[in-house]
């Protein structure tokens, strides 16, 4: 019974700070899974010579997804809540040899930051955003986010939410964006599969990621068991090859349709403008 | 150096272009919009970017993720924009992120006059944001000074690694004067330092002896972490008391310390006045005007003209209040630049002459307002 | 093919995942804690493991993973 390797080590520490790890999201936090979905895509992209590491850049705004900030061993930018889109625009304009990822929550991209999201995807910028859709805001204790479902108890929904959710999938594919997946932590896999893809394309891309939150969402729901919430996530969801945006809602009760919703490769904002000689 | 007929606002766009500025991005604000105008035309051609955002807290946003991949970038504004500004604000405060953000002052407040100018963001532009911090701003009052004073906004901002405030107003914006440009190489231009050590070596927020830590930037293979939480030297997040007073009071510090250098003033009958009028900006044109006509009548007025309104030497204010029987502070807003002046000499010499007015204030108004008080 | 279940055991958090979507039930929650105070698991039934790494890819902690030992 082998318990734990001393020659060899976490074929992704490299990609880590592994110094700040154990990382402090919750047991059972989808984050994890999907933070390890995006870094193998980006480890194939290294090891074949596509993407240079010194030119990957995250950028995060502030919640739980946002703190991947602190555990990735690249340039990292935790930033304003909502405003990470923004940034990661101005560091990619100023530098465009940068491959920039944006990595957020379903309340940063598209609460707060929904008006960044909108004009990124408007004038397909050259940027990856990665939208962590766990249902709630989590980091401040469980308030009411875009994507809560209709009727769900929340802290600042007491009564039920009123609300119906938001479909980002569907808003972000009616712009100009090149790129829009929907993933599931339960389907790592795929999550990878998607970030590969994405790396090797211009334009905005965008991939909502469905994630589990044990310890606020799963409280809510009466689920707070990690196993059983993921579970219960993986029987909700349906994999499909390109699926049609008239599958795409987000409806607990229905299900979730995980694939690529759009795959374009339409000139990004950079092939757009117009730059002189320095 | 080559002589030019330009605006205020062509000419803070000229003075950012000779410091290195290469990326600006904003948002349309009378009286501001002129100057990304401008740079939209012109930048491209220099190999620069101008982008045009959805807000302007996306435009200062992306102005600090610009100067995070390396370069030198700038946002303008005028008063309501700058509001929306303030928490990015502290975001390039904390992250020691070098910046320039140009408040060109309107009449407020909310929607205000859009098209007429006022003195009111005194308060704002060096307070605003929300923490602990103390920030250079700077204040022209012609188009000269406005292309010399961004250009100095600049060298401090990255020799600093701060954000700097150019605070222009809606008169300065739009008068035309003669400026002398600088050609290539007859400015001095500074650079943010930049790291002497290798990758596994560079802590990203350890200051130098002065200071400022060199800041490595993207793509470059340091793996910068750029941290808005308060944060060690390598930017990790830390909540104790220590590592919080060590990394504020040190921002503090890397601007107070530099006083001297920053604080920049101008006299008029500096040797020879009884009474002192303290002014800035474009009103300080008119408390000029003002001064000479109080002279001209016996009355020995001066003028001690404000480039700098923030970091304040108050030892310079105190000297010069010292040597005044009265003070009259002159300004286009309800009185704010006086509580620094009544902080330095008590409130019994200062007289606050807050001048609101749409226009330039007029020197006949002053002169009355001094007047009152002899 | 034989294979090895690395599992780092002061990263892990006990939150059951790998334990329930290993296809052949190779792990088992073990009795100790790790310095955290968390159970982690062991690959008790080794034997059992054909590499398809599901425990490795759905561990949110980077805290365990596969690799081949025996070609």
């Amino acid at each position: 019974m082998v318990v734990s390797a001393l020659e060899s080590s976490h074929p992704l520490d490299k990609y880590l700070r592994t110094a700040r790890l154990p990382h402090i999201w919750c047991p059972g936090c989808g984050l994890g899974i999907a933070l390890g979905g995006i870094m193998r895509a980006i480890d194939r992209r290294i090891k074949e010579g596509t993407l240079k590491k010194e030119n990957l850049v995250f950028v995060t705004g502030i919640g739980c997804s946002a703190r991947t900030s602190f555990y990735v061993n690249f340039d990292a930018a935790h930033t304003l809540h909502g405003r990470a889109i923004a940034f990661a625009t101005g560091a990619k304009l100023a530098k465009p040899e940068l491959e920039v990822v944006v990595i957020g929550g379903d309340g940063d991209i598209a609460g707060i930051g929904g008006n960044h999201l909108l004009h990124a995807a408007k004038r397909n910028m050259d940027l990856i955003v990665l939208m962590i859709t766990n249902f709630v805001y989590a980091m401040t204790g469980g308030q009411v986010a875009p994507t809560t479902p209709l009727g769900l108890y929340t802290t600042t929904t007491p009564h039920g939410n009123p609300e119906p959710p938001l479909n980002v999938v569907k808003v972000v594919s009616s712009l100009n964006a090149n790129y829009v997946a929907r993933a599931s932590v339960t389907h790592p896999a795929l999550i990878e599969q998607y970030m590969y893809k994405a790396l090797g394309m211009r334009g905005f891309r965008f991939i909502e990621i469905l994630s589990t939150c044990p310890e606020i969402f799963g409280r809510h729901i009466g689920m707070r068991d990690p196993f059983t919430l993921y579970n219960t996530l993986k029987s909700k969801v349906v994999v499909k090859q390109s699926p049609s945006i008239e599958e795409s809602d987000l409806d607990w009760g229905k299900g979730f349709v995980i694939g690529e919703y759009l795959v374009r490769e339409n000139p990004g904002y950079s092939d757009r403008i117009r730059r002189g000689s320095k | 150096m080559k002589k030019s007929f330009i605006s205020g606002n062509i000419a803070i766009a000229e003075g950012a272009i000779a410091a290195g500025m290469r990326f600006f991005a904003g948002y349309p604000i009378t009286p501001a919009s002129d100057i990304m105008e401008y740079l939209a035309e012109k930048l491209p051609n220099i190999g620069g970017v101008v982008i045009q955002f959805e807000d302007e807290i996306a435009s200062i946003n992306a102005a600090i993720g610009a100067s995070w991949a390396g370069v030198k970038s700038m946002t303008a504004t005028s008063g309501p924009g700058f509001s929306l500004m303030l928490e990015a604000l502290g975001l390039a405060i904390i992250t020691e992120t070098p910046l320039v953000v140009v408040d060109v002052m309107r009449a407020g407040p909310s929607t205000g006059v859009p098209t007429k100018t006022s003195q009111s963001d005194v308060m704002q532009v060096r307070y605003g944001a929300h923490g602990d911090y103390v920030i250079p701003v700077f204040a022209p009052w012609s188009a000269q000074e406005a292309y010399d004073l961004t250009i100095k906004a600049f060298n401090v901002a990255e020799s600093l690694r701060t954000p700097v405030i150019l605070l222009s107003d809606a008169v300065v914006a739009h008068l035309w004067e003669s400026v002398l440009l600088a050609e290539p190489g007859e400015i001095e231009v500074i650079n943010r330092k930049k790291p002497s050590n290798p990758p596994d070596e560079y802590l990203p927020y350890k200051p130098d002896n002065d200071l400022v830590p060199p800041m490595a930037t993207f793509g470059e293979g340091y793996n910068v972490i750029v941290e808005s939480l308060i944060h060690d030297e390598r930017g990790f997040y830390r909540q104790d008391r220590e590592t919080y007073c060590n990394l504020v009071k040190r921002i503090v510090s890397k601007v107070l310390s530099r006083v001297d250098s920053l604080f920049e003033v101008e006299t008029y009958y500096g040797d020879d006045y009884k009474y002192l009028l303290v002014s800035f900006g474009s009103t300080a044109r008119s408390a000029l005007a003002a001064v000479r006509i109080l002279r001209k009548s016996g009355i020995k007025a001066g003028l001690l003209r404000l480039k700098t309104l923030s970091p304040l030497k108050l030892e310079t204010l105190r000297k010069y209040c010292e040597e005044a029987e009265k003070i009259f502070v002159v300004e286009n807003n309800m009185g704010k630049l006086v509580y620094d002046v009544e902080r330095v000499t008590g409130n019994d010499k200062v007289i606050s002459l807050p001048l609101l007015d749409l226009e330039i204030p007029e020197p006949k108004d002053i002169v009355e307002g001094v007047r009152k008080w002899l | 093919m034989k294979f090895r279940v690395n599992i780092i055991k002061n990263r892990c958090k006990e939150c059951g995942i790998c334990i329930g979507v290993c296809p052949t039930k190779v792990l088992v929650k073990g009795d100790k804690h790790n310095e955290h105070g968390f159970r982690y698991p062991l690959p008790a039934n080794i034997d059992r493991c054909i590499g398809c790494r599901l425990c490795e890819y759905n561990c949110p902690d980077f805290a365990i993973f596969v690799e081949v030992v025996k070609k």
